[in-house]
């Protein structure tokens, strides 16, 4: 059937063959851009387009409540250097993160290596572990911000019972850091340790094999052989850590009892940087997009300066041996 | 007493069989202190919101649920105590949640399906480009962002929060590397012998074959859509919020209603945790391949 009409058109094929062949070039050459192009367009314009513009922004005087906009060159930064409330966001969101980092990784690191054995229930302990990855930060933070409530929390009830003082957790600047940092860990340390048990598990038999031939015993497998082995990988988190965590913001926004103001508790004493942006562009109706945008034009800095320290760090690691 | 003659044996056997050696009574320990760490908080959230709020207070703290669950969620959907709509919440977060699960999964298997089969000119210097941008902190550019929307007259509306999620840099990446693997050339091949176009090749080849993959990112996607709160939180307002903004803004009212709070917190977190418990070995599934290849 299809033979038969084929052969009655052959004249008609002949032409409508050049142009289709013509559009089957097209097609060829066209469609992998096409393809590719909803990615490029979305991220052009609500991704990398707002991270430039704030730059721009950055350099005038703009608020939501005054239409004018001036452009004021470099006003914002030199009053940013001087303005002791951004230090202290900075310092804070450096401790914050330093502080939940690093235990953080060395936990999650023991947690893998204790995952990368023959196991019973091996599935029921993955799924424990990375159930906090599950659950929301805005949940997180309500639920932890309640168990380290200063009265009734149940930290400070075990606290009593184990014979120490009750710790008001969120009005001292280092017992915040500290009830800040367990929320982060509580959410991460599982996902990192999943990161971390796929790499483990990547790594060939007859590297183990020839260290047990030397006569290196489980601990000394594991810190001469896996860790090592797991360099790329720690470095990935280690970025990954950094990014989000210098961003810190859900967790120190809701432990603030009421927390409209952003301010970081009463003394500012947790206030992160990502906060203070959120603080002067968009609560306590400042709208001072312009002071905002510098200071998140700084954040961006620090994220990349600490980015490129690291990388520099790991590499040095790498060359002295 | 034979137990003891048991140990060396297999102790020796770990020796030579070097890397999984069976877990002791101490890896379990530590492994279930762990996992029951990491169930505690959502547990408590259930304490919490099973009891009145005056329970909170309680001296011992009490431990164990309550009957007060279904009073505690009649308050949050229905009285007018509460500053927020729930209702409302829900299903503005199924569908912001929905949509960008499904405008993800589709666009990373079109561009994943383009980086993995078809050849073209710059396509190594743009997959590229694309990792590179899952090092951009682009939340950094809230502030343009907000004044796009207010151009586009999207604030406090949806628009918001999906347009800027349609697309993942890590989705790409996935459906790229999976694709590579999964649909086999003979049969891109066959079919465009057989007269197909890229886009039927895409439609009836390509799609089918990565069922697998889609599901996971779509979990994934679908998982941090919900729980996303920085941006819906700038650009929504609490009259017509995502679930995670309303969530908070029940925390933010004058009296701490801790009961209420927590149920909310619970209810929000009740939808991924079914997910998770339904799906969870292929989340991890997922977690797990994007660190291999990440």
């Amino acid at each position: 059937m299809r033979n038969g009409t084929a052969i009655a058109r052959v004249p008609a094929v002949r032409k409508t063959g050049r142009v289709r062949q013509r559009l089957r070039r097209l097609d060829v050459k066209a469609s992998p851009y096409v393809y590719v192009a909803p990615f490029f367009l979305i991220f052009l314009a609500f991704g990398l387009f707002p991270l430039l513009y704030t730059a721009w922004v950055s350099l005038t005087d703009r608020n939501l409540l005054d239409p004018a906009t001036q452009f004021v060159g470099l006003q914002n930064y030199t009053d940013l250097l001087h303005d002791s409330y951004f230090w202290n966001a900075v310092r804070n969101t450096l401790a914050i993160w330093v502080i939940s980092t690093v235990p953080q990784l060395a936990l999650a690191l023991g947690l893998a290596h204790l995952l990368n054995t023959k196991l019973r229930a091996r599935t029921l302990f993955r799924m424990s572990v990375v159930l906090p990855q599950v659950t929301s930060l805005v949940a997180v933070a309500l639920i932890f911000s309640q168990l380290f409530g200063r009265d009734y929390g149940l930290i400070n009830y075990v606290l009593g019972h184990l014979g120490f003082h009750h710790v008001y957790w969120e009005a001292g600047r280092f017992s915040s850091w500290i009830a800040l940092s367990v929320m982060v860990m509580w959410r991460w340390t599982g996902y990192n340790a999943l990161i971390y048990l796929a790499a483990m598990q990547a790594i060939p038999d007859d590297l183990y094999e020839a260290a047990s031939i030397d006569g290196a015993r489980p601990m000394r497998q594991f810190l001469h052989v896996t860790v090592p082995m797991l360099r790329p990988t720690i470095i990935f988190t280690v970025v990954i850590s950094t990014i989000g965590g210098l961003q810190l913001f859900t967790e120190p926004y809701l432990f603030e009892p009421l927390h409209y103001g952003a301010t970081g508790g009463s003394d500012r004493q947790y206030q992160t940087v990502a906060m203070y942006i959120y603080e002067k562009a968009f609560a306590s109706s400042q709208f001072k997009f312009g002071y905002a945008s510098a200071i998140a034009w700084c954040l961006f800095l620090l994220i990349a300066v600490i980015s490129a320290v690291n990388f520099f760090i790991v590499r040095r690691i790498r060359s002295a041996e | 007493m034979a137990a003891v003659a048991v140990p060396r044996p297999s102790s020796r056997r770990k020796h030579l069989s070097r890397r999984f050696h069976r877990a002791g009574p101490l890896t379990y320990l530590f492994l279930i202190l762990i996992a029951v760490g990491s169930l505690f908080p959502l547990y408590w959230s259930l304490v919490v919101a099973s009891h009145d709020n005056s329970a909170v207070s309680a001296y011992p703290p009490v431990l164990t649920p309550g009957h007060e669950l279904w009073h505690n969620i009649h308050r949050l959907f229905n009285s007018g105590e509460v500053n927020v709509s729930f209702w409302t919440a829900l299903i503005n977060s199924t569908i912001v949640a929905a949509s960008v699960t499904a405008a993800v999964v589709f666009f990373s298997a079109l561009a994943g399906f383009a980086f993995a089969k078809l050849r073209f000119r710059g396509s190594k210097a743009l997959m590229l480009t694309i990792v590179a941008t899952m090092l951009v902190p682009v939340q950094l550019g809230v502030i343009p962002l907000y004044i796009e929307m207010i151009h586009l007259g999207w604030v406090n509306r949806l628009p918001a929060v999906i347009a800027p999620n349609l697309v993942t840099a890590f989705g790409v990446f996935l459906m790229r590397q999976y694709i590579v693997g999964a649909v086999p050339n003979d049969l891109i091949d066959a079919s465009r012998v057989d007269g197909c176009h890229t886009a039927r090749v895409f439609w009836h080849v390509v799609l089918p074959a990565v069922r697998p993959a889609a599901a996971v990112l779509g979990l994934l996607t679908f998982m941090n859509t919900w729980n996303d709160f920085f941006w819906p939180l700038i650009v929504l307002s609490p009259r017509n919020p995502t679930v995670q903004v309303g969530v908070s803004t029940l925390a933010s009212g004058y009296v701490e209603d801790y009961a209420l709070v927590l149920t909310g917190t619970f209810i929000s977190i009740l939808p991924l945790l079914a997910v998770f418990i339904v799906l969870g070995k292929q989340i991890i599934g997922g977690i797990m391949q994007g660190a291999v290849k990440g």
